[in-house]
């Protein structure tokens, strides 16, 4: 029963860090570069969902709408004031620059708001589902639907849409897609965007269980990338495996092993995939990119 | 140009912010500035008013800024004008230790209250120490003043963390709980925590069935509440400050856990019945100071009338709620003042021989009985048990 109890809280959990690992795939099939201010994303789409609703009052909708609003403009705004402006870098500097503007955005939010920890309300109550003798709070029944969700339409986008083929274009060869009429900087803001609305919205789902701060993208942002990276960076349905094969190994490893090493065996599992498998499970080995 | 013009516009935005700031505390040090030197009585204070224990310093400063306009509106001390300096660690061990040394030789105070943070305030301990200047901390180590044959001018005012788990382990006895289980957070306070409640078990017939921890910036504890589930114990026992305590609370009610919750008084504030959320939060047993039941407490509490004192001077003055840490700055002013009056002078020595005379003096910790050989002055009677009730404090019956 207790095993039970770990994989239902695992794969809970897992799925939360799977929409977050997507948010990294969308910015890096678009352009290649792993963005470490993912994890800010989040942060902005509840600490903005609990400022919409709490202090200007705000019905829970909308402010969940305009947390994930915010983390969108934000992630244009990332793009168009830190990226565009040295597009001609190495990937390795756009990276730093990202890293840069994580540290800016949490430090604006910690003086625009405060360094509290803050909640929401559960969109359907607290009442918990059993399920074989598991409980899962109707909130992580959210998550997972929308992680599901989120990965089907994204991955029939890049796959069957002209703007999603266009989006892996430039992340293979921008000059090549250049050459064809594709509109690289257009496409990269997309990806921006889109991939801070995901992050947001991830934000905006967790906060009723996990709760929020200004800091709290440092934690989530690394699980998200880990998440990505087991699953295989760029692949949407490998941002889902890796989340919830993250999660499971951290409920267990906190369950069976000891909850002071939890961190440190999730954290060890992601070095062993860099090393043994940076393709991750659902990746194929691109020679091109090594 | 477009471009420029955007970059232009948030460096202007940053300059704003930035700026604001600055003002601020320009302000504070013309107010520092103004006082007559002559004829006053100067006493240092030192918290951590910025930087990650700000929720410490803040509180700490605007209670102490209030003590001192409030004694000298009443006559001052020993007919002299108190003037308090206070200067701001940011919660870190260097910048504490700068500022104690520049209070000893610049200032030159008679005293000095504080610092916030334990880490701080061990690191100035020597200075003091060898300048001879008493110093009342504001931190909850028993590190601060053991052994007190060589902390002769070091005074700490804070509940310690023993006396919450002797009040937990004694209400434990009482109920007749003797499996527990512990969950407690992997950092300063949590370590502290953990090390008590394991040292005192024994003591109370307490045998602690799992011993887990969790991560400050943890977001779901639900593996360590189940593997604690399906040892079965009497009582489980959280040590940890927001948000961890409330993400815990709300992860029992999801696993539908009967076990009563105990926390520590790290979460001795709304804060955490706000997070928790109501539901989640009912039934939840803590150790706490009295500030909190402050309106709850019997008439013949002797602190009860100090304390109501103290939360509507600080509202009307702040706006906000006081917190026990604002309340330990409150302590250790009073305490200070009391002895400068019993020893009739500003003399290092004079202060210390003057402290340790100090018998049933209530303040908002506690009731303080100092002592040569005791220089905390509280016992676990410092803390009341009190369980949380459709959203508010009760006071549990003694």
């Amino acid at each position: 029963m207790d095993l039970i109890q770990y994989l239902v809280s695992g794969i809970s959990i897992g799925s939360a860090y799977a929409l977050i690992a997507i948010g990294f795939n969308l910015i890096y099939n678009a352009t290649g570069i792993i963005n470490f201010a993912q994890g800010e994303f989040v942060m902005l789409g509840g600490m903005g969902s609990v400022y919409f609703y709490h202090y200007l009052h705000f019905p829970l909708i909308f402010a969940i709408l305009s947390g994930i609003l915010l983390a969108g403009v934000t992630g244009i705004l990332v793009e168009r004031l830190s990226i565009r402006p040295i597009r001609d870098a190495s990937i390795l500097s756009l990276i730093i620059v990202t890293i840069g503007d994580s540290i800016l955005i949490r430090g604006i939010a910690m003086l625009v708001w405060d360094k509290n920890s803050h909640a929401l309300p559960s969109f359907s109550g607290d009442i918990p589902i059993r399920f074989l003798g598991a409980a899962v709070s109707p909130q992580y029944i959210w998550i997972i639907v929308v992680s599901i969700i989120s990965m089907l339409l994204l991955g029939g986008f890049f796959r069957y849409t002209i703007t999603g083929k266009a989006m892996l274009a430039s992340s293979v060869d921008p000059v090549a897609a250049r050459l064809v009429g594709i509109n690289v900087e257009r496409v990269t803001m997309y990806s921006f965007f889109i991939s801070a609305l995901f992050s947001g919205m991830a934000g905006a789902l967790m906060t009723p269980v996990t709760l929020t701060s200004y800091d709290i993208g440092i934690s989530l942002g690394l699980k998200g990338f880990a998440a990505a990276v087991v699953g295989g960076l760029g692949r949407m349905s490998g941002a889902l495996v890796g989340g919830i094969i993250l999660g499971i190994v951290e409920s267990f490893s906190a369950g069976l092993i000891s909850s002071g090493y939890k961190d440190a065996i999730t954290f060890g599992l992601l070095l062993l995939f860099l090393y043994m498998r940076p393709q991750g499970i659902v990746g194929e080995i691109k020679a091109e990119r090594v | 140009m477009r471009k420029n013009l955007k970059i232009l516009l948030v460096l202007f935005l940053l300059a704003g912010l930035v700026s604001t700031g600055c003002k601020k505390k320009s302000k504070e040090q013309q107010a520092k500035a103004k006082p007559a030197e002559e004829n006053v009585i100067k006493i240092g204070a030192v918290f951590s008013v910025t930087g990650p224990a700000s929720f410490l310093g803040q509180p700490e400063k605007n209670t102490a800024l209030m003590v001192v306009d409030e004694i000298n509106k009443s006559g001052g001390l020993l007919g002299k004008k108190v003037k308090l300096i206070v200067y701001d660690t940011e919660g870190q061990e260097q910048k504490a230790v700068m500022a104690v040394n520049r209070l000893i030789q610049k200032d030159k105070v008679v005293a000095i209250i504080g610092p916030s943070r334990s880490g701080t305030t061990l690191a100035v301990i020597p200075i003091v120490m060898r300048a001879k200047i008493p110093l009342i901390s504001c931190a909850a180590s028993r590190k601060i003043v053991q052994p007190v044959s060589e902390r002769k001018y070091v005074f700490t005012v804070p509940q310690l963390d023993t006396f919450a788990v002797e009040k937990l382990y004694e209400y434990f006895n009482k109920k007749g709980y003797k499996k527990i289980a512990i969950l407690t957070v992997n950092n300063g306070f949590g370590a502290s925590g953990r090390e008590q409640l394991k040292l005192l078990a024994p003591k109370y017939g307490i045998e602690i069935v799992a011993d887990e921890i969790y991560g400050p910036k943890d977001t779901d504890m639900t593996a360590q509440l189940t593997k604690i589930k399906g040892l079965n114990p009497d009582a489980i026992v959280v040590w940890g400050t927001n948000p961890g305590p409330a993400v815990i609370a709300r992860n029992r009610l999801q696993l539908g856990i009967k076990t009563p919750l105990f926390m520590s008084h790290g979460v001795a504030s709304k804060k955490f019945i706000e997070l928790a959320g109501k539901d989640a939060a009912e039934g939840i047993i803590l150790p706490a100071g009295r500030l909190i039941v402050a309106d709850q407490l019997p008439d013949t509490d002797p602190q009860k009338k100090l304390l109501l004192d103290y939360i509507a001077k600080y509202k009307a003055r702040y706006g906000s709620e006081p917190s026990t840490f604002g309340g330990h700055a409150y302590d250790a002013l009073h305490l200070l003042f009391e002895a400068i009056r019993r020893a009739k002078s500003t003399n290092g020595d004079k202060i210390v021989a003057a402290l340790e005379t100090i018998k049933n003096f209530p303040g908002t910790g506690g009731i303080y009985n100092l002592s040569p050989q005791d220089h905390e002055g509280l016992s676990k009677d410092a803390f009341v048990l009190v369980r949380i009730h459709n959203g508010n404090w009760e006071l549990l019956e003694e």
